[in-house]
């Protein structure tokens, strides 16, 4: 019988802190890529190594999409949103290694990762416009808009969260199900559209962190499609 | 079995994910139409407009994640269930 997965396992005390499965998951993945990007940008060269070439594709599609979608310089955001983008690659693909269960398929993880969006477009919105300047845009169009802004700010945040794990929550549990009626071979397919899926939320969740950083810093807020949603 | 509440949230459960996904369903299927129609017009846009399809349909796909994540909280977090 699968287990409720709103529950997260506990896997070790460490002193009063009990630490799930998925932190325990989340460290690895994150000293992973750590020790990855370190390994790799060692020796940059001028004349690029394959690994180097690798990476230098990566962070120029990265800045395109930046570019693309705020319509600003990615240098100030190429961090934050490549971290992004590839901790939940990352950690949506974690499934195809046996035994590990994707951590943004716990509620925790997605609700720090959209945690950390909210204070991000925060902190870009009063860095580019001053606090006054930044609280001013909560009464954009008029100052009726005011409770509405805010509420919108906190239900699109839990809805970025939730977007998250409802997709490799049920990814994960298709496959549990798939698994407990038939073994061998048959949830390959599942597997393959998870992979889909997996990346898929990853760049929706990295393009929908630039629109609501973009939207905080730019001039006019929500040029951009999908910042309607 | 004996409590009602848990035989109505099943049925609450069940509900919100067949009518949940009936109307992202439709809707995915007017935006792929929609999309193939536009390639069908424009082939050399079909790199643009395939990588917004599939934004789109995931931002579509997420009503219908909702009703699914409601459906776990009954199933597995009822607060009326003990």
């Amino acid at each position: 019988m699968m287990h409720s997965p709103l529950i997260s396992e506990t896997l070790f005390q460490l002193g009063p802190l009990p630490i799930g499965k998925a932190v325990a998951v989340t460290w690895g993945l994150l000293a992973l890529l750590a020790g990855g990007s370190w390994l790799l940008t060692r020796r940059l060269r001028l004349r690029p190594t394959r690994w180097q070439s690798l990476l230098e594709l990566l962070v120029a599609v990265l800045d395109g999409q930046i570019r693309d979608t705020m319509q600003v310089s990615p240098a100030p955001y190429r961090a934050l949103i490549g971290s992004l983008f590839l901790f939940i690659l990352a950690a949506n693909w974690a499934e195809l290694i046996p035994g590990i269960e994707p951590p943004t398929a716990s509620l925790e993880t997605d609700a720090a990762l959209a945690l950390i969006v909210f204070v991000a477009s925060i902190a870009c919105g009063v860095a580019s416009r001053g606090p006054a300047g930044y609280l001013r845009t909560f009464a954009e169009p008029s100052w009726v808009m005011i409770p509405l802004n805010i509420v919108e700010q906190l239900t699109r945040t839990f809805s970025l969260s939730v977007r998250l794990f409802g997709n490799i929550m049920s990814g994960v549990f298709v496959l549990g199900i798939a698994l407990s009626l038939a073994g061998l071979l048959v949830p390959i397919p599942f597997m393959a559209l998870d992979l889909l899926t997996g990346a898929i939320q990853a760049y929706i969740f990295s393009v929908l962190a630039m629109v609501f950083i973009g939207a905080a810093v730019k001039e006019t807020a929500g040029t951009h499609p999908a910042s309607k949603e | 079995m004996d409590n009602p509440i848990e035989i109505v949230s099943i049925l609450g459960a069940a509900l919100a994910v067949s009518f949940g996904a009936l109307g992202p369903a439709l809707a995915e299927g007017r935006a792929v139409a929609a999309a193939m129609d536009a390639i069908a017009r424009q082939p050399e846009a079909a790199g643009t407009l395939s990588r917004t399809l599939f934004v789109g349909l995931a931002m579509i796909e997420t009503m219908a994640i909702y009703c699914l994540v409601v459906a776990v909280l009954l199933l597995f977090a009822n607060p009326f269930v003990h």
